[in-house]
C-alpha cells in the first residue's frame, strides 16, 4: 500500500515536472506572490498563462527568462526576439478592448497612458507597470519581478547574474583603457543625446568615459539637445550612434557632416553603431552595448 | 493746439512710403543681428580672430587666421551658414506673412494660413515614417516637406474656387483652414501608426535651424530669391488691394490673378523655408505687425522692411536658441514665440496709446 502510494507520488511529481517544463505551469516560485511595481502592489495566486506585453523591454526580459511560452501577444514595437507574438497592439495608444480580446491574465506595460491600468483592473486583468529604469539595479529588479510572478524565479536570477558578470568583466577590462576618453551618444541626427543622468549614460560612467552631454544637461532631464558647434569643439574620442536604424546614420554619414572632419572619433574611426532599440531599452540585451563599447575602445587603444 | 490735433489725426491715414530713417533702423538691426549671430555661440571664438579669419578667407594679403582647424570648421561650416540660413528663413516668413495679410485683408493671416504648415508636416511625417532610413536624409526630407506644403495650398485653392466666386478672400481662408485640419488629421494618424518615429517628427515640428552647413542655404536660395522678388515687385499692388476687391477691380486690376500670383510666390517661399527649418511659429505674423505699428508703413514700405526685420529677428532668436542653455539647444520656435509675443504686446500697447 505504502509502496503503491510512493510510486503514485513519484509518477505525479515526474509528470508535474514534465508538464512544468513543457507548458505554462512553471513552479519554482512559492505562490501566492506579491510584488510592488510602478502601479503599486500586485498579487498573483498562480503564474499567469496568458501574458500581453506592451513593453518591448518586458518582452525581451520575459523571453530571456523562459516565460516566452506564457506570452500570447506583444505590442507593435516589440521586435525582439523574433519569436515573440507581435501584434498590432500599441503600448503608446493602447486600446483596452483590443487587449482584452486576447483574454490576458497579465498585462505588462512600460507606462500607464490614459488610465490603462485602471481600465484593465476593472476587467479583472492584473497589470504590471514597469517604468523606464533609471539605474541598473532597477532594471535587474524588473527582471527579478517578472521571474517571480511568472514562476521563473531561478531563470531570472541566472539571467541577472549573467548580465552582472558580463558587464563587470567588460568594465574591469575596459575601465583602465577608457579613463580620460570622452564619448558622445547620439539619439538623433539633430543631436539629441543622453547624459550621465540617463539610464544609458550610466553605462558610460561605469566604463569611466566622460560624457560630453553632461555639460548641456543643466535641467538633469538626461536627454539634452546638443549644439552642433559644441560637439565639434568637444571633439569626443568615441561616438555612439543610437540612430542608425531610425535615421540611417553611419560612420560615413557622420564623417561627411560639415565641420565634423576635425572630430577625434571621426579621425580615428571610433564610431560605434548600436541598435537603436538596444540603446533605448533596459533589458537583457544591455550587455551588447557594453560589448560594442569594449571593442571600440580596444581598437582605439590598439 | 487745435490745428496740431487735427493734423495728427489725419496723418496715420495717408500711406507712407519708405522713410529713410526706418530703412536705416531696419538695416542696422539686421547687421547687428548678423554680427551677434556670427560672434556668439557655445564655442567662444572672439571677434578679432573671426575678423582675421574672414580676411584670410577673402584672400587679403598679409593676414593669416589664428583659428585652429576645429574653430575654423565651427565658424565657416557650421555657424556662418546657419546665420545666413536663419536670415533667409526669417525674411521669407515675415515677407510671406505681410503679403498674406495684404492679399487677404486679414490682420491675423500668417504664412501658414492656407495649410503650408500642415502639408509640410504631413510630407515630413510620411518621409520619416515610410522612407528607408538611408534615403530619408538631408535631401528627401526637405523635398517631401516642400511638396506637402505646396500640395496643401493647391488643395485649399481648389476647394476655395469650387466654393464660389463671391467673397473670394474669405472663402479661400476657410478652405485653407479646412485643408489644414484634414492634412493635420492624416499627419497625426500616420504619426500615431508609427509611434517609433514620434521623436523625429516632433523634433521637426518644433522647428529649428539645422547645422548642416551650406547645403541647405543653396537648397532654398533660388526659391527665396524668386518668390521674394515677386512679392516685392507687387508691394504697391497690395496697397491697392487693401481698399477692397471691387475697388481694386474698378481701378483696372485683375484681383484674382494678382492674388493667385502672390499666394503662389508666398507659398513657394514659405514651403522652402519650412522644408529646411520646420515649423517656426510667430515670425510671419509678429514681424510685419510690429513694423506696421512702429512705422505706420503701407505695404509699399512694409514689405521690404518686413523682409529685413524678419531676417534680423530670426537670426537673433537663433542666437538665443544656441546660447541660452549652451551647450544645449532650445527649439527656435519656442524662442520666437516666447520673446516675440511679449514684444508684440508691448508694441501694440504703446502704439495704441500713442495714437489716442
Amino acid at each position: 500500500m505504502l509502496r503503491r502510494l510512493l510510486v503514485f507520488v513519484a509518477v505525479a511529481v515526474i509528470a508535474g515536472m514534465l508538464v512544468g517544463g513543457s507548458t505554462a505551469a512553471p513552479n519554482d516560485t512559492p505562490f501566492p506572490v506579491t510584488i510592488t511595481a510602478g502601479n503599486g502592489k500586485v498579487t498573483f495566486a498562480r503564474p499567469p498563462s496568458r501574458i500581453v506585453s506592451l513593453s518591448p523591454t518586458a518582452t525581451e526580459s520575459l523571453f530571456a527568462i523562459g516565460a516566452g511560452k506564457q506570452v500570447v501577444a506583444v505590442d507593435d514595437q516589440s521586435d525582439y526576439p523574433k519569436s515573440a507574438p507581435k501584434t498590432t497592439l500599441s503600448g503608446f495608444t493602447p486600446n483596452v478592448e483590443a487587449i482584452a480580446a486576447y483574454k490576458p491574465d497579465l498585462v505588462v506595460a512600460s507606462y500607464d497612458p490614459k488610465g490603462l491600468a485602471e481600465a484593465l483592473r476593472k476587467l479583472g486583468i492584473r497589470v504590471i507597470i514597469h517604468n523606464a529604469a533609471a539605474t541598473l539595479p532597477a532594471a535587474y529588479q524588473q527582471i527579478r519581478q517578472l521571474g517571480l510572478v511568472t514562476g521563473h524565479r531561478d531563470e531570472a536570477t541566472r539571467t541577472i547574474g549573467r548580465m552582472r558578470s558580463q558587464i563587470a568583466r567588460i568594465v574591469a577590462t575596459t575601465k583602465g583603457r577608457a579613463t580620460g576618453l570622452s564619448v558622445y551618444h547620439e539619439l538623433s541626427p539633430d543631436f539629441y543625446s543622453a547624459s550621465s543622468s540617463s539610464f544609458i549614460g550610466r553605462a558610460y560612467t561605469l566604463l569611466g568615459l566622460k560624457n560630453i552631454a553632461d555639460a548641456a544637461d543643466g535641467s538633469g532631464s538626461g536627454y539634452p539637445q546638443l549644439s552642433g558647434e559644441y560637439i565639434v569643439s568637444a571633439s569626443p574620442d568615441v561616438i555612439v550612434l543610437a540612430d542608425s536604424v531610425c535615421c540611417g546614420q553611419k560612420p560615413s554619414t557622420v564623417a561627411a557632416r560639415p565641420g565634423w572632419g576635425t572630430v577625434k572619433a571621426v579621425r580615428t574611426g571610433s564610431i560605434v553603431r548600436i541598435d537603436d532599440s538596444v540603446a533605448s531599452r533596459w533589458g537583457p540585451r544591455l550587455v551588447n552595448l557594453f560589448r560594442a563599447l569594449d571593442s571600440a575602445i580596444a581598437r582605439l587603444k590598439a | 493746439m487745435e490745428a496740431t490735433a487735427s493734423h495728427s489725426r489725419v496723418e496715420p491715414v495717408r500711406p507712407r512710403g519708405l522713410a529713410p530713417l526706418w530703412v536705416c533702423v531696419a538695416v542696422a538691426f539686421l547687421l547687428v543681428s548678423l554680427v551677434l549671430g556670427v560672434v556668439s555661440g557655445p564655442v567662444d571664438i572672439g571677434i578679432g580672430p573671426i575678423l582675421r579669419s574672414l580676411a584670410e578667407h577673402l584672400h587679403l594679403p598679409g593676414v593669416t587666421s589664428s583659428l585652429s582647424p576645429t574653430e575654423d570648421a565651427i565658424l565657416w561650416q557650421l555657424r556662418v551658414p546657419r546665420v545666413i540660413l536663419g536670415a533667409l528663413v526669417g525674411a521669407m516668413l515675415a515677407l510671406s506673412g505681410a503679403t498674406y495679410q495684404g492679399v487677404f485683408r486679414n490682420p491675423l493671416a500668417d504664412p501658414y494660413l492656407l495649410g503650408v504648415a500642415a502639408g509640410a508636416g504631413l510630407g515630413a511625417t510620411l518621409a520619416i515614417a515610410y522612407l528607408p532610413a538611408g534615403l530619408r536624409g538631408q535631401q528627401v526630407l526637405p523635398l517631401a516637406a516642400f511638396l506637402g506644403g505646396i500640395a496643401a495650398v493647391v488643395a485649399a485653392y481648389a476647394v476655395g474656387r469650387s466654393a464660389g466666386r463671391e467673397r473670394d478672400a474669405a472663402t479661400l481662408i476657410l478652405a485653407g483652414v479646412t485643408v489644414a485640419s484634414f492634412f493635420t488629421a492624416v499627419q497625426t494618424f500616420v504619426q500615431q501608426q508609427n509611434s517609433d518615429t514620434l521623436q523625429q517628427v516632433y523634433s521637426w515640428i518644433l522647428g529649428g535651424l539645422p547645422t548642416t552647413g551650406w547645403s541647405d542655404v543653396w537648397l532654398i536660395l533660388p526659391y527665396v530669391v524668386v518668390s521674394a522678388a515677386v512679392m516685392l515687385m507687387h508691394r504697391r499692388v497690395l496697397d491697392v488691394m487693401s481698399v477692397g476687391d471691387e475697388e481694386a477691380a474698378s481701378l483696372g486690376m485683375n484681383v484674382r490673378r494678382t492674388r493667385l500670383l502672390l499666394v503662389v510666390a508666398a507659398t513657394i517661399g514659405t514651403a522652402a523655408a519650412v522644408a529646411v527649418s520646420g515649423l517656426i511659429a510667430f515670425v510671419g505674423i509678429i514681424v510685419p505687425h510690429a513694423i506696421r505699428l512702429m512705422t505706420g508703413a503701407s505695404y509699399r514700405a512694409l514689405l521690404p522692411l518686413a523682409a529685413v526685420g524678419g531676417a534680423g529677428f530670426l537670426v537673433l532668436a537663433d542666437v538665443v536658441a544656441r546660447t541660452a542653455l549652451a551647450p544645449a539647444e532650445l527649439p527656435i520656435g519656442i524662442v520666437t514665440a516666447f520673446f516675440g509675443a511679449p514684444f508684440f504686446a508691448l508694441v501694440l500697447r504703446t502704439s495704441r496709446a500713442g495714437s489716442r
